[in-house]
């Protein structure tokens, strides 16, 4: 049998099968439900989760180490520009000068 | 006015049913020459669409517009490769061929050809899974050369080579019997 023959009696034997008529129906019913379970579990999560204490930390966490960054901040650029300040002028208005910055940028980065 | 989330999830939604209704037919002639019986095949169905939807937007963003049939059937391979692990066992019986035989052939061809036919799909059964793989995707889906390397996760060269070999052996193992 030649090689063409040979492949065309492959293809023959390998036709495709027609999935069973009610297969697409089912399929898509199982997706569905399984969307929409998936929405109703995440909505109820969402709220059970705030009920529950242990899902606190994250959010306090997030807070904590938010603030903890701004004042950081707030020191290192009023510490920066005092520095700058007290090159030029006395050790007095540096100061005030200092404390004024501090608040400033204080109020800027609650804004 | 609906979220834009919402929106983004609806045309997922869409797009995945057009998916499935165009390739339906083919995982399932996969699924079928695979696992030998209708009733797995259907399983196997069924699993391979479930998965494909969890990661449906993963494979779109990843595929850069090219075909996903080729995703689909490596799915459908790797779930196929599982069931057999899990239950340590070949094909029980082979392939059951008077279901689509008898669907998709006339009956001069049931008359003339049937032996002939059942003889090739037995020994399609008897080739390395690889080459059994290979020309299921070529003859029953009607793959190109790179949609079975892409489901094969082999070059395109490397799979021209497979088929070419595999036709070869299964046609010495028809003759030969």
């Amino acid at each position: 049998m030649s090689e063409t023959n040979f492949e065309s009696m492959l293809r023959r034997a390998l036709a495709p099968v027609e999935p069973p008529a009610d297969l697409a129906e089912r399929l898509e019913t199982t997706l569905q439900d399984l969307t929409e379970m998936a929405a109703d579990e995440l909505e109820s999560w969402e709220l059970s989760a705030m009920r529950d204490p242990r899902n606190w930390a994250r959010p306090v966490a997030a807070i904590v180490i938010g603030g903890a960054a701004g004042t950081g901040l707030v020191l290192l650029r009023a510490r920066r520009r005092a520095a700058q300040r007290r090159s030029q002028t006395g050790v007095m208005d540096a100061a005030e000068k200092a404390l004024r910055e501090v608040f400033s940028e204080a109020r800027r980065l609650a804004r | 006015m609906p979220e834009p989330q919402t929106v983004d999830k609806a045309r997922l939604d869409r797009e995945f049913t057009e998916l499935y209704r165009a390739h339906l037919r083919d995982v399932y002639s996969y699924s079928y020459y695979r696992v030998g019986n209708h009733h797995d095949a259907e399983d196997l169905t069924t699993q391979t669409f479930l998965q494909a939807y969890r990661h449906f937007e993963r494979a779109q963003r990843e595929s850069h517009g090219r075909p996903l049939r080729p995703w689909l059937i490596r799915i459908a391979h790797n779930l196929a490769a599982n069931l057999y692990r899990d239950r340590s066992r070949k094909p029980q019986s082979a392939l059951d061929d008077s279901g689509p035989i008898a669907a998709l052939h006339t009956t001069e061809d049931l008359v003339q050809g049937r032996d002939e036919l059942a003889r090739i799909l037995e020994a399609v059964d008897q080739l390395p899974d690889d080459r059994r793989e290979a020309l299921i995707m070529r003859f029953a889906l009607g793959m190109d050369n790179r949609e079975i390397a892409r489901a094969l996760g082999r070059t395109d060269g490397a799979t021209k080579v497979l088929i070419h070999r595999a036709t070869r052996q299964l046609q010495e193992i028809v003759e030969a019997t």
